[in-house]
């Protein structure tokens, strides 16, 4: 059997194949389709301090090979994830990685205090690339300094594994990437979303309710692959690679680029059981290859 | 519940009038018991054009022979395309999703109320309410009589009353607009599925005369599972998914959104 093991900072990992925050809510649902111990992690829904209703219907558009969301991070905020949702997940033999937001530095640490007792909770997702939502969010993770002032308050408010996830509407992601890195992130993430807009040309209206939104999918997927490459190159933590991600293959190239895990989207939505055909398939890949351990393969592509 | 995700191969397709299908689908497993509203997210052909899985109302099931029907109403790229489906085709299939609808111990006679491709959940329906002893009367509109079907197959369960915008079959006007609604009105629920105005006026009516009315909403949904969150109605408790705490829901928690 290869080894599909993999290391992100201080945690094991029983594979590279997570799956990404707002793409499968906090598990439970999809805990009717398969096994989630079979997953190397979860990165659950976006969390805030307080309920967020999110944004007005419509928030998706379908796009050739992809869609465009402006959920706006709906969620019941911070004190309901630990009081209702916690107790029914923290059985999973799984990383479970909660999505932290807020609209000021205030809140992401306020989040950020709370999850700190969790046990179950083994690390950290720092979202200061959220295209939807007005205060916040994106806006942290499109300059450098206000990177840094972020995940520098937040690294000092926590004890464990810090991923921080970044926004490819920038212009320099490496850039992006070493201010986190300095700043005390143990990981990155990348991409969310890029920003995009869908127009209904008969009503002359935009699909959705706010205009623009994310693009996501597989049509992101070639500027995803660069800009993991990129930052790979750049910084010395490890990287989850995210970016339409639809099959085995797609992740390997993720790989390839630069990725020590990566994070399945969009894919989710399509086929609730795309990740463990993952997880097959790379394990299938590295029996045909000869190599023993997926980590042989980050970054090893041949230039 | 138990959830299937199966190829199913296309085992019939009837086309009434041109745009309309009504698609027979073989399973290759057991099917879990479908309840009235419930629905399946199929998968087209995952094409960059018809990215996403469409969701349909599930018309009909046989268990023993394991097959499962649909109708469909060729709109949108998705639809057309499986409208085009022919015997012996594959296509991939994720139920039973969503909610059900109610139907409450003491009802006696019940009032349903379609338009359009509104028609998809009520037969199951009515096969439910025959079960109980429960009187129906179905009221269709459509644009015209074209858009009117299924007919001889409720008029299995009850009285079937029409109504069409043109004149065409039945009466002439909007479903709300129909006699029914002016004499006494002796109901003990409404179900409604359709386009969102004719359900918010459907259920204006119902509330108006005091009874129970209950709504099968048709959001786009990107995964038909409750996890995407795109698909959301708010409600007076807040935003709710249409695919998970729906798609029916009774009207008194909704707010429309037209």
């Amino acid at each position: 059997m290869a080894n599909l093991n993999v290391k992100i900072h201080n945690l094991e990992f029983r594979n590279p194949v997570t799956v990404a925050s707002g793409t499968f809510g906090f598990g439970e649902e999809m805990s009717e389709f398969f096994d989630l111990n079979r997953l190397g992690g979860i990165f659950v829904k976006g969390l805030t301090v307080k309920n967020r209703e999110g944004n007005d219907y419509p928030r998706m558009a379908e796009t050739p090979s992809g869609m465009l969301n402006s959920v706006g991070l709906q969620n019941k905020g911070i004190d309901y994830f630990i009081e209702k949702i916690y107790p029914n997940i923290k059985h999973l033999d799984t990383h479970i990685i909660a999505n932290v937001n807020g609209g000021t530095i205030e809140e992401y640490v306020e989040v950020t205090e709370k999850l700190n007792d969790l046990e179950k909770v083994t690390a950290i997702e720092l979202n200061i690339s959220c295209p939807n939502v007005k205060q916040g969010g994106m806006s942290f993770g499109i300059s450098c300094p206000s990177a840094i002032a972020v995940t520098d308050a937040v690294r000092k408010a926590y004890k464990k594994t810090l991923i921080v996830k970044l926004s490819p509407n920038v212009t320099d992601i490496a850039e992006m990437a070493q201010a986190v890195e300095g700043a005390g992130a143990d990981s990155v993430s990348l991409i969310n979303t890029l920003l995009g807009m869908a127009i209904n040309a008969e009503t002359r209206k935009p699909v959705l309710s706010t205009v623009t939104g994310g693009l996501s999918g597989p049509a992101i997927k070639p500027v995803a692959l660069r800009m993991v490459w990129k930052v790979y190159k750049a910084v010395k933590i490890p990287i989850f690679g995210i970016g339409g991600i639809m099959n085995a293959t797609d992740a390997i190239e993720f790989i390839l680029a630069g990725s020590t895990a990566i994070q399945v989207g969009t894919a989710n939505f399509i086929d609730p059981l795309v990740s463990l055909k993952i997880i097959d398939g790379i394990e299938e890949y590295l029996h045909r290859h000869n190599i023993a351990t997926v980590a042989e393969l980050v970054g090893a592509l041949e230039v | 519940m138990t959830k299937v995700i199966a190829d199913h191969i296309v085992i019939n397709k009837f086309s009434p009038v041109e745009g309309h299908y009504f698609i027979k689908l073989q399973s290759p497993v057991e099917i879990p018991t479908i309840n009235p509203g419930n629905f399946a997210e199929i998968l087209v052909d995952s094409t960059p054009e018809v990215f996403l899985r469409r969701p349909f109302s599930i018309l009909d099931v046989h268990y023993k022979k394991k097959w499962i029907s649909f109708y469909v109403k060729a709109i949108g790229q998705g639809s057309k395309r499986l409208g085009d489906l022919n015997k012996g085709d594959k296509v991939n299939l994720i139920y039973p999703l969503g909610n059900s609808y109610g139907i409450p111990v003491n009802a006696k006679k019940v009032l349903i109320v379609m338009g359009g491709s509104g028609i998809a959940p009520f037969i199951l329906l009515a096969k439910e309410l025959m079960k109980k002893n429960v009187k129906v009367v179905f009221l269709l509109g459509g644009r015209s009589s074209k858009e009117i079907l299924l007919t001889s197959e409720f008029s299995k369960y009850g009285e079937v009353l029409m109504m069409t915008e043109d004149g065409s079959l039945g009466e002439k006007g909007l479903v709300t607009e129909h006699s029914l609604f002016k004499g006494t009105f002796d109901f003990d629920l409404v179900y409604t599925c359709g386009p969102e105005p004719m359900m918010k006026a459907v259920a204006e009516i119902a509330v108006k005369r005091g009874t129970a009315c209950q709504a099968s909403l048709e959001n786009m949904m990107a995964c038909g599972f409750g996890i995407c969150l795109c698909c959301v109605t708010p409600t007076h408790e807040g935003n709710k998914r249409v695919c998970y705490e729906g798609p029916v829901f009774d009207v008194n928690y909704l707010k429309w959104q037209t």
